[in-house]
């Protein structure tokens, strides 16, 4: 991939809780918003849909939380249930990473959003609802002070200022690849003559496969 | 079980009664997604994730560009280009005279040429708006007998669970992972947990696959297949051609699942022989006796069963932002003091951005556009059932009415029957095949707060354009909704007719 990889392993910033049920891709990044065959590009047309009063004229629309300006530079984002449903579009994962989000916190994910989060460098961490509402309720008495600290060795959420903390699971894989950046591609190339032997047999076992 | 006098029971997440936990363990019996999963298992890695070979790659313009770009761009090649295939569907314009790089969006051109150039220069399959095969991939691909059973697939777009319904493996991934897949010949993957969902019986005259799909999710909510390899089985299903399965399979996804599955029987079989591709045929002797194993084994475990009975399974329409906000058509939409906690939250949103009533009657809500076409219900069969209802009949004068044919075969082939005359002359536009109306990519779609009865698969929020009120349905109830300018499904008995 053309993403740059930087490793993850702990992460401190403001957190913006967006917390509704089924925010899909669309919601993420407008299919309108793509417009170009790149994976750069696309924070802009970051959550458009209501981040700007129209799509056209693009003024703020105050209301929506990233607009505020005690959510300047947010880097972790709060939601509820089923976050990134819906169309496969990876670009919903480059359009929050190119707006600086490096991880998002919900009680569950679309399975295949979860799974491009980390070869793009963002940490998608699920816990329980109540968990994600009082981390929601302690950010939102101060956002700009109350920050959000991430531990990915450790697999700890802590909250600044609180002795409360959270602990999450990471799929090892995942946490390889946010901890070293690495790129996928070449960890799966170096089975390479696994695949290849693997290959040549099925050829001669389905060889209507490879017409 | 089910209480038919309350609309909770189809909307309530938490209902999860008539599941089956089965406990016993075994070792040898397999399902038939333990056979797909072991015979593409290249190698384990240990972690409850394997390598797996991916034996067909499928591309699209709108998120297959990027990948080739990507992989070109890191010097990399496809493993084996004739196993990738690249089609154009999501941007193409469907306007009934379009030319070759025509989007329907603004700016769209860009995904249709530069994914040609990307694909040429790859070396992969090219199936371009002006070739005779194009259409919408998960149309397109059954149709062209480039699905097998058996076959492992890959494809950016979360509708290819649509094609586990031949019996094979095909999952929804991203970009990267389909680079991944181009440039590896496998892909790593989580080997998902297992649910059967057993449909037994009759369904009721005028009840479609679709209204199957929106019962299930409706009783058991958006994410209540989550993250599992779904099995579809009982009488019901294997009553189903093989266009009707697709559309079970393809709507899998707003179940939240990992993919879905039918066990190929002797409909399958026929349906694949009789397709273009006859780059198998020499070798269908080791075809039959390769895929006659491609059942789940009596006794075999799955997590988690679902037994669901044909008769209970009503004509249904989506009244909602989440496809399992959904109900009976002739029933109502619910009173709030039917829903319970974090549906009440979900209710009330929904019911502001559908400009709906609680407690409304389906019957009650004046459309302002029908969409028939899609991934889901884009098919020949899709296309006769609404044609039955539409024929003689005219549509509502404040409707705008818009048919897409899933693929241009699709549209030869209802064009030799003469479909396409009775769309038009119902008042129906007469598109050229792609995506067209399902989703929005800017450029022209309904007015902002127009309500739209659509054969699509999602009613998300701003799916169908800014502030486009989406509800879903089958054919069939879209081309009845739009000659009544209302919501209402259609007189069970024109169907009957098709459907003999």
């Amino acid at each position: 991939m053309s993403v740059v990889r930087t490793s993850f392993v702990r992460h401190e910033g403001v957190a913006a809780p967006l917390l509704r049920d089924n925010i899909d891709t669309d919601q993420i990044i407008p299919s309108r918003e793509m417009k170009k065959v790149d994976s750069s590009g696309l924070g802009e047309g970051l959550f458009a849909g209501w981040r700007y009063r129209s799509p056209q004229d693009r003024a703020p629309n105050p209301d929506f939380i990233l607009n505020k300006p005690v959510y300047d530079g947010a880097t972790i984002l709060l939601s509820g249930a089923n976050f990134g449903c819906g169309s496969s579009r990876e670009h919903a994962v480059w359009a929050l990473r190119e707006y600086g989000f490096r991880c998002v916190i919900a009680v569950s994910f679309g399975s295949i959003f979860q799974g491009n989060c980390a070869r793009n460098g963002i940490l998608p961490i699920a816990l329980k609802r109540e968990e994600i509402e009082e981390i929601a309720r302690h950010v939102e008495a101060d956002p700009a002070a109350h920050h959000v600290n991430i531990d990915l060795k450790n697999e700890r959420v802590e909250l600044t200022g609180q002795s409360a903390d959270y602990s999450f699971s990471v799929d090892p894989y995942d946490k390889r690849l946010l901890l070293h950046g690495a790129d996928p591609i070449d960890l799966t190339l170096q089975n390479k003559p696994v695949i290849d032997s693997y290959l040549s047999e099925d050829r001669q076992n389905r060889p209507w496969i490879y017409v | 079980m089910r209480c038919f006098g309350c609309l909770c029971c189809y909307n309530n997440i938490t209902n999860w009664n008539e599941y089956q936990f089965l406990a016993e363990e075994s070792v040898a019996l397999r399902t038939l997604f333990d056979k797909l999963w072991d015979g593409h298992e290249v190698r384990d890695d240990g972690d409850g994730a394997s390598l797996v070979a991916i034996d067909r790659v499928f591309l699209h313009e709108r998120t297959g560009g990027v990948a080739l770009k990507s992989l070109l761009a890191s010097n990399r090649a496809p493993v084996d280009p004739s196993r990738v295939y690249s089609v154009m569907d999501h941007i193409v314009s469907f306007a009934p005279d379009r030319a070759r790089d025509d989007a329907r969006s603004p700016g769209g051109e860009v995904f249709i040429t530069q994914t040609r150039e990307m694909a040429t220069k790859a070396g992969v399959n090219i199936i371009d708006t002006d070739d005779p095969r194009q259409g919408i991939i998960h149309v397109v691909a059954p149709e062209l007998g480039l699905v097998l059973p058996g076959m492992s697939i890959v494809c950016p777009d979360s509708h290819t669970c649509s094609l586990g319904a031949l019996g094979a493996l095909a999952v929804g991934v991203g970009t990267g992972d389909v680079e991944h897949a181009m440039a590896t010949g496998v892909l790593r993957l989580k080997k998902p947990a297992q649910m059967r969902i057993v449909v037994e019986g009759e369904l009721k005259p005028g009840v479609t696959a679709k209204d199957v799909a929106l019962h299930i999710i409706a009783k058991f909510g958006a994410d209540g297949g989550r993250l599992r390899a779904i099995e579809f089985a009982g009488s019901t299903i294997r009553n189903f051609d093989i266009e009707a399965r697709l559309t079970l399979c393809n709507m899998a996804v707003e179940f939240a699942a990992f993919t879905a599955l039918i066990a190929p029987d002797e409909k399958t079989l026929a349906y694949v022989r009789s397709r273009p591709n006859e780059t198998f045929a020499e070798y269908w002797d080791k075809c039959l006796t390769d895929w006659a194993r491609l059942h789940s084994d009596e006794g075999a475990v799955f997590e988690e069963e679902i037994a669901i009975d044909a008769a209970d399974i009503e004509v249904m329409a989506t009244w909602g932002t989440s496809p399992e906000q959904a109900a009976p058509v002739s029933w109502r939409i619910p009173v709030r003091d039917e829903l319970h906690g974090a549906q009440t939250a979900k209710a009330n949103a929904a019911f502001s951005y559908m400009g709906v009533v609680d407690g409304e009657d389906f019957d009650t809500l004046r459309i302002n556009g029908a969409f028939i076409g899609s991934c889901t219900n884009g098919r020949l069969s899709d296309l006769r059932l609404a044609a039955a209802v539409l024929k003689g009949r005219k549509v509502a004068d404040h409707v705008h009415a818009v048919c897409v044919p899933g693929s241009k075969a699709v549209k030869a082939a209802a064009e030799a029957e003469g479909l396409d005359k009775i769309f038009t002359e119902a008042g129906f536009v007469w598109g050229s095949p792609g995506c067209a109306m399902c989703f929005y990519a800017g450029g022209e779609t309904f007015a902002p707060g127009a309500r739209i009865i659509s054969s699509t698969n999602r009613n998300f929020e701003g799916r169908q354009g800014p502030s486009v009120r989406t509800h879903l349905a089958s054919p069939s109830t879209v081309a009845a909704s739009a000659i009544a300018g209302r919501i209402v499904a259609a007189d069970p008995a024109i169907l009957k007719v098709v459907n003999s």
